[in-house]
């Protein structure tokens, strides 16, 4: 009977707590005493637009015919007080990418794709270059903390004017650049020395505040005449305050960019662990410009997560005016591609999880300034697949305001909404499905 | 447009009263003059602290304001040469590429803020952030200068005839700072550099430009500038980032 070979064992358990990752990261950690840095936005789990559902027409509503009866995609932004608003004929834009952090020819693509639909792209922090502007027919300028190539002229010739306060990814934080990214090309354009770790300052150097934000966007509308929209962006974190702030500071336009919102270089720390879902906050921001009798009349740009049709309707169902893409949009362009899937190994990874992207050594050629790697993106090609996705887009968005009986993918309204889970119905503010049940629900956030 | 314009004899020069003309108006008849303009000197009266005077010129005018300037008085400037007679709120000169902005009072925060090149001399003390984020602009200042001044200060050259506050130059890259007074504190990775004769010359050709080469003794100033250890991310530097 003492026979032990004989003897039941449990299985290896391993820690929910301490799981993989987790154990992975800590060893990491413990060997080089720095915090992992990495691109992309939140991979954890979060309440999403997934938990959302459309109700669709039936008895009560009226459908409208697929292929006859048209459904409208356009949008005006910046019809507050810009001499020029932007006429986008689809509600997807471009969300701010730098050249530094993507390759001259993503940014190139970025263009290309977005101009073919009829939208506009977004510069990022490192100045706007000039395959960008020549390749969008709409270009909206971020104004960044850095200021990195900020100057008047290429102010002048932007479509409008984004004053980035924060980004989803890190509400708080600036930017980073590694050296490895710093080539001369994208040193010049910062006025940096080649080949630094570059860090961005996270508070803008002239103003502090919504009363001086308010001063600033004066002296951005004089220095242009009045005729550029100005945008608002931040990072989801209290967006009910964030929006109404912007608002009072004479935004034309509010960008609300969720935990899920990708950035090109920060702390995996902070990337997962501070900020809001996407979904969490359109409801606030919506309800803040509700509240001050400015919905619609500030036009309310979401991002963070966008997806597919389905996540493009559900944000304007619940009141956005148009949503911005980056990731998907790099995913589009050819990003963690498994044709490259050799390759993503031997950098440690796998296509689908590549986002070492301040490494600069992006097999796809998206996020890198390495000529060779660049040279594979053909922007031309790279530029076509953006167009097909973001048709692909506009084309699913409206199959389902149609089914819910909208003549325009605006009509689109929360009461064509239900949520699948009780903490979704609470963010959204909409019922749990087969409920009338909206949880939390006093008419406050 | 009731842009209230009189020439008068024998300067020729463009009056413009902000009490009877709007911001607006002044500023967007700045913006339409053309390079070869023969309307280069401009007097604006009653400016009363109004933001954002004469931001976004580019034209070789000069622009001589009588009185006290809000913020981002001369922002973005190229070219024009602007004269505040008075002191200056936020900013001023912010971002500017060219051209000279003159204060001839004392100037709050952010002097010079990002500025890309020209000349930004301020005749009394300056504030908190003074060249803050600079990009190659040179800034004097005849007075005393407030604490962070040269924050992550890229390019450029920072002179001061008087003290600096706390943490001057804290996070800087390339910029070089002059100081002639006393410093309160240096900020991370600023360090005080050799004075060797190519930065005399240097110092000597912005006091040049400002006007008062001679009237203050070269050797009497100290140079900073960044010590690059925080130039890529190293565990030994943890606490400072």
């Amino acid at each position: 009977m003492n026979d032990h070979s004989h003897t039941p064992r449990t299985k290896p358990r391993y820690s929910a707590t301490f799981d993989e990752y987790t154990l992975s990261e800590i060893r990491r950690a413990a060997a080089t005493g720095i915090y992992d840095i990495r691109g992309a936005g939140a991979k954890r789990k979060v309440p999403h637009f997934d938990d959302l559902l459309f109700l669709g027409a039936s008895m009560s509503r009226y459908p409208l015919e697929g292929y006859r009866e048209r459904c409208g995609t356009d949008i005006l932004l910046g019809t507050r007080f810009a001499k020029k608003p932007i006429a986008l004929k689809i509600p997807v834009t471009i969300a701010g990418m730098s050249f530094g952090s993507l390759s001259a020819n993503a940014k190139e693509a970025l263009g290309r794709g977005a101009s073919a639909m009829g939208t506009s792209t977004t510069t990022g922090d490192g100045g706007m270059t000039n395959e960008e502007r020549g390749h969008s027919s709409m270009l909206v300028y971020q104004y960044l903390p850095s200021r990195y190539g900020m100057n008047p002229d290429d102010l002048k010739r932007a479509d409008a004017i984004e004053i980035v306060i924060g980004q989803g990814a890190k509400p708080g934080g600036g930017g980073m650049l590694l050296g490895q990214k710093i080539t001369e090309r994208v040193a010049s354009m910062r006025t940096l020395p080649v080949g630094i770790d570059q860090r961005s300052a996270c508070r803008h150097p002239d103003w502090t505040g919504p009363d001086d934000l308010e001063i600033k966007i004066e002296e951005l509308r004089e220095i242009t005449d009045w005729e550029k929209p100005i945008y608002v962006k931040v990072g989801a974190a209290r967006p009910y305050y964030d929006t109404a702030l912007a608002v009072k500071s004479g935004a034309d336009v509010v960008v609300v960019d969720g935990m899920q919102g990708g950035t090109a270089a920060t702390q995996e720390i902070f990337i997962e662990h501070v900020g809001i879902p996407t979904l969490a906050a359109v409801r606030q921001a919506v309800k803040a410009l509700q509240d001050l009798g400015m919905h619609r009349k500030v036009q309310l740009i979401v991002s963070g997560g966008i997806r597919n049709g389905a996540d493009v309707a559900k944000a304007l169902a619940l009141g956005a005016d148009a949503v911005a893409i980056g990731t998907a949009a790099l995913v589009a362009l050819g990003d963690n591609d498994p044709h490259y899937q050799a390759e993503y190994e031997a950098l440690g990874t796998s296509a689908g999880a590549y986002d070492d992207w301040h490494e600069g050594r992006d097999p796809a050629g998206i996020t890198t300034q390495d000529p060779a790697l660049m040279a594979r993106l053909d922007p031309v090609a790279a530029g076509r697949r953006l167009a097909n996705y973001l048709a692909v887009l506009t084309l699913e968005a409206q199959t389902i305001a149609r089914a819910c009986g909208k003549s325009h993918v605006h009509n689109l309204e929360p009461e064509d909404l239900v949520a699948l889970t009780i903490e979704a119905a609470a963010m959204a503010n909409v019922p749990l499905a087969g409920t009338s049940w909206i949880p939390g629900s006093n008419g406050n956030f | 447009m009731n842009l209230v314009l009189s020439r008068v004899p024998p300067d020729a020069a463009t009056h413009v009263d902000l009490a009877t003309s709007s911001l607006r108006e002044l500023n967007s008849a700045l913006h339409k003059l053309a390079p070869d303009t023969h309307e280069t000197l401009w007097k604006v009266a009653n400016p009363a602290g109004r933001h954002a005077i004469a931001a976004g010129l580019d034209a070789p005018v000069t622009v001589e304001i009588d009185g006290p300037v809000g913020y981002y008085c001369g922002g973005m400037n190229k070219q024009a040469h602007i004269i505040v007679n008075g002191n200056a709120g936020v900013g001023v000169g912010e971002n500017m590429m060219s051209g000279l902005i003159h204060v001839k009072g004392d100037a709050s925060q952010s002097v010079g803020a990002t500025g890309n090149g020209g000349l930004l001399i301020v005749d009394g003390n300056a504030s908190a952030r003074c060249g803050i984020s600079m990009k190659g602009i040179d800034i004097v200042v005849k007075g005393s200068i407030g604490h962070m001044s040269a924050f992550m200060a890229q390019a450029g050259t920072l002179t001061v005839l008087g003290d600096a506050g706390e943490a001057l130059g804290d996070s800087l890259y390339e910029a070089r700072l002059f100081v002639r007074g006393s410093v309160a504190s240096l900020g991370a990775d600023c360090v005080e550099k050799e004075m060797r004769e190519e930065h005399r010359a240097l110092l000597a050709a912005k006091l040049e430009a400002a006007g008062i080469l001679g009237e203050v003794d070269i050797g009497e100033f100290r140079r900073y500038g960044s010590a690059r250890t925080l130039y890529h991310f190293h565990v030994d530097n943890v606490s400072s980032y």
